[in-house]
């Protein structure tokens, strides 16, 4: 296991956590009620708080003298590893919970296995953010049951976002080289071990909520691989704005 | 209770004055995210705190009071960010619980003593103005990450909870 095959195992967690954070931080302002506006900014501020701990390792790592900063504004598209399912729009207030809980899910799961790392930088992120984690899961799961088992308009809007959102699940599993490199280290978590369990579990609570469980043959992949779909430029745009316009600005 | 804190005895009357930024009735140490204070050869003090949330953004604010605060008593300070082990609820002095409940914010139940929580039943967080138990919980996010927000039946009074972090 090299360095850069380390570095890239953390783009595929962290970038994960960075993009669900500046994708749910949109809500700022505009949440349907105070009390959900408040909820998914802090959910967002704990995702960027972990991406800040992983990107803070990444510039120890990196041969290059570069901070958290470079890290976050300063790569391409292409450089972005996260999944496609966290880079999917704010379409509506059911698109925002269903894609929340899928991510809010795998992430428990993961983090539950990355506790467990040989790495003592992973063990000690890993065990922070499950504690933010488990409310985070909690809360879109109880907002999920809430829509699909609520109203006919609340259910209809909840089923036709698990029917969209579903085909980008399946490459929360999908490892990259570098990802089985670092999990036969002992750094990483090999994430097939949980695909079960996971499906297990979205399908438990789906039927809870009343919702029908799609029935997917294809599915959507190429985020771990740094080939996006095409909201992903207008996330960065935003996000990078700042950083390309005035290089080097410090708050 | 604090646990495994390190912490020289003529620092611990310094860093006591310094309260967190958004409570400030509670001290960083009544808080528990002061985790070590060691003082070195020419006057050099070595702090390491440990967020309570990982996006908490008053761990920036933490991290310079401590400096400020150790420069005015002549310390050329070093304040270092640590994240294990995780902050835990437990972390939280008596004294600290007793100064959250007085300023309106329903302190984190004990968890270690909490037999509720053992028998699967629902937490009830007593509300900090008028004692009642008749409350119930409004959001699992309140006004900064580490805050649940409740109201009371009785008294009919919104309130802060102190999540529970174990």
């Amino acid at each position: 296991m090299t360095n850069e095959n380390l570095i890239q195992y953390i783009y595929g967690i962290a970038d994960n956590s960075l993009i669900l954070g500046q994708r749910i931080s949109e809500l700022c302002g505009h949440g349907p009620t105070l009390e959900t506006d408040i909820a998914m900014t802090n959910m967002a501020l704990d995702l960027l708080g972990q991406t800040r701990s992983y990107y803070q390792y990444v510039a120890e790592l990196s041969s290059k003298d570069i901070t958290e900063d470079d890290v976050a504004f300063l790569r391409t598209e292409r450089e972005y590893k996260n999944v496609l399912l966290v880079e999917q729009p704010n379409t509506d207030f059911a698109y925002i919970i269903v894609r929340q809980y899928f991510f809010d899910v795998f992430h428990f799961m993961l983090l539950k296995e990355l506790e467990n790392s040989k790495n003592v930088n992973f063990q000690a992120i890993a065990k922070k953010s499950l504690k933010e984690v488990s409310y985070h899961k909690r809360f879109s799961g109880d907002w999920l049951k809430r829509l699909g088992d609520g109203t006919e308009e609340s259910k209809q809007k909840a089923q036709k976002a698990v029917d969209d959102l579903w085909v980008y699940t399946d490459e929360l599993f999908h490892m990259t080289d570098h990802d089985k490199k670092v999990a036969e280290a002992g750094y990483g978590v090999d994430v097939t071990i949980f695909k079960t369990a996971y499906y297990e579990t979205i399908t438990a609570l789906l039927k809870e909520a009343t919702l029908n469980i799609p029935d997917v043959k294809y599915f959507q992949k190429g985020g771990k691989n740094g080939i996006h779909t095409e909201h992903m430029g207008f996330i960065l745009s935003d996000m990078q704005y700042m950083q390309r316009t005035y290089p080097d600005m410090k708050w | 209770m604090t646990q495994d804190v390190d912490i020289d005895s003529e620092l611990h009357e310094i860093l006591k004055s310094v309260p967190d930024p958004e409570i400030p009735v509670l001290s960083i140490i009544d808080l528990g995210v002061v985790r070590s204070a060691k003082i070195l050869p020419n006057k050099e003090v070595k702090v390491e705190i440990t967020p309570t949330y990982s996006g908490c953004p008053a761990m920036d604010v933490i991290g310079d009071d401590i400096k400020t605060e150790l420069t005015k008593h002549g310390y050329t300070p070093q304040v270092k960010l640590i994240l294990s082990p995780a902050w835990t609820t437990d972390w939280m002095t008596e004294e600290g619980k007793k100064a959250l409940k007085d300023y309106g914010i329903a302190p984190p139940m004990d968890a270690t003593s909490d037999k509720d929580a053992l028998l699967g039943n629902k937490r009830v967080i007593p509300c900090p103005q008028c004692e009642s138990k008749n409350t119930r919980l409004v959001s699992q996010f309140g006004s900064t990450a580490c805050k649940a927000m409740f109201k009371c039946e009785d008294c009919e009074e919104t309130f802060d909870y102190f999540k529970c972090l174990i």
